[in-house]
């Protein structure tokens, strides 16, 4: 972290504290402010174990209901996406208690040693630069890479891959130890890359090819 | 220590997260200075990580923000929330 965006994480929980304390003390409607920010984290998170989207948005919407009448509980000493986002996970956990889902978090060993992670043999790599995602055909690989990963490693890459979370924080929310977060993230970047780089690379490459001619229509090979 | 392609591998997401023993670190970057295949490896899953991070990626269904919002503003009107 440099010293710029510690600067700044400081601001940010400044004033998260200042509408925490606010919201408490009765201008209830400030709670819009305080977790607009982190929809689309709390959104991805609960798609990440319930797998569709219309029962991810009821997870969110219940865990942002109990995170209000629960406000009173959080403490300062965790940061509140941190917070937020616990309190999502244990919604989507529980829904999928509830209908027999629950994700089985000792992934079967069997297949875990048996699985095959190594990575897709590529001799050179074209950067996907991120004007890339502006073409829906690349968000669906990436999207669909995801989908199929088994789903504790799924949940591993969401947190730290996606929505970024240090592997400390990843650990600690899925009440796991560090080294099983590296381990299983491990394989599932490595089954990320198996699947999408030969995908990704002839994406790019068929794209190249097409460039030519596109290029009299103005700039537009990425979009 | 020489390191050959396969042991390579197994240290790619900790050399991305930077969280490789310095000795090893070394070890795993003097391999990639003469391995291509590992070097295309190495590039395409930080590739991979940082396309993942964008949130074009996974979008929020349409009206998302809005349905929480009006779903909450019931409650806020009405409730207090909980005391400790």
């Amino acid at each position: 972290m440099t010293a710029s965006d510690a600067l700044g994480a400081a601001a940010k929980s400044g004033a998260e504290a200042a509408l925490i304390a606010a919201i408490l003390a009765g201008d209830r409607e400030k709670f819009h402010l305080l977790i607009l920010p982190y929809e689309g984290q709390l959104f991805r998170t609960a798609f990440a174990l319930v797998k569709n989207a219309e029962e991810a948005e009821d997870v969110v919407q219940d865990a942002v209901l109990k995170a209000y009448r629960k406000l009173a509980s959080f403490r300062g000493d965790a940061k509140f996406s941190t917070w937020l986002i616990a309190i999502t996970l244990n919604e989507a956990r529980g829904r999928l208690r509830r209908e027999n889902r629950a994700i089985v978090d000792s992934l079967d060993e069997q297949r875990e040693d048996n699985a095959d992670f190594t990575p897709a043999a590529l001799t050179d790599w074209r950067e996907v630069p991120l004007a890339a995602l502006e073409r829906q055909e690349i968000r669906k690989l990436l999207q669909q890479a995801v989908a199929e990963l088994p789903d504790a490693y799924r949940e591993i890459v969401t947190l730290r891959d996606v929505e970024e979370y240090s592997v400390n924080d990843t650990a600690e929310l899925l009440g796991i130890s560090v080294a099983l977060v590296k381990v299983r993230l491990h394989r599932a970047r490595l089954l990320l890359q198996k699947k999408l780089a030969p995908q990704l690379s002839r994406t790019v490459k068929v794209e190249l090819k097409r460039s030519p001619k596109r290029s009299l229509f103005g700039r537009l090979s990425w979009l | 220590m020489a390191l050959k392609c396969r042991h390579v591998w197994d240290h790619i997401s900790e050399y991305i997260d930077g969280t490789l023993d310095p000795q090893v670190r070394a070890d795993v970057e003097r391999h990639l200075a003469t391995c291509e295949i590992c070097s295309a490896i190495l590039d395409s899953t930080r590739n991979i990580i940082i396309l993942m991070a964008d949130d074009r990626v996974f979008e929020l269904p349409l009206d998302f923000s809005k349905r929480l919002h009006a779903r909450l503003d019931k409650v806020l009107k009405h409730e207090h929330p909980e005391p400790v």
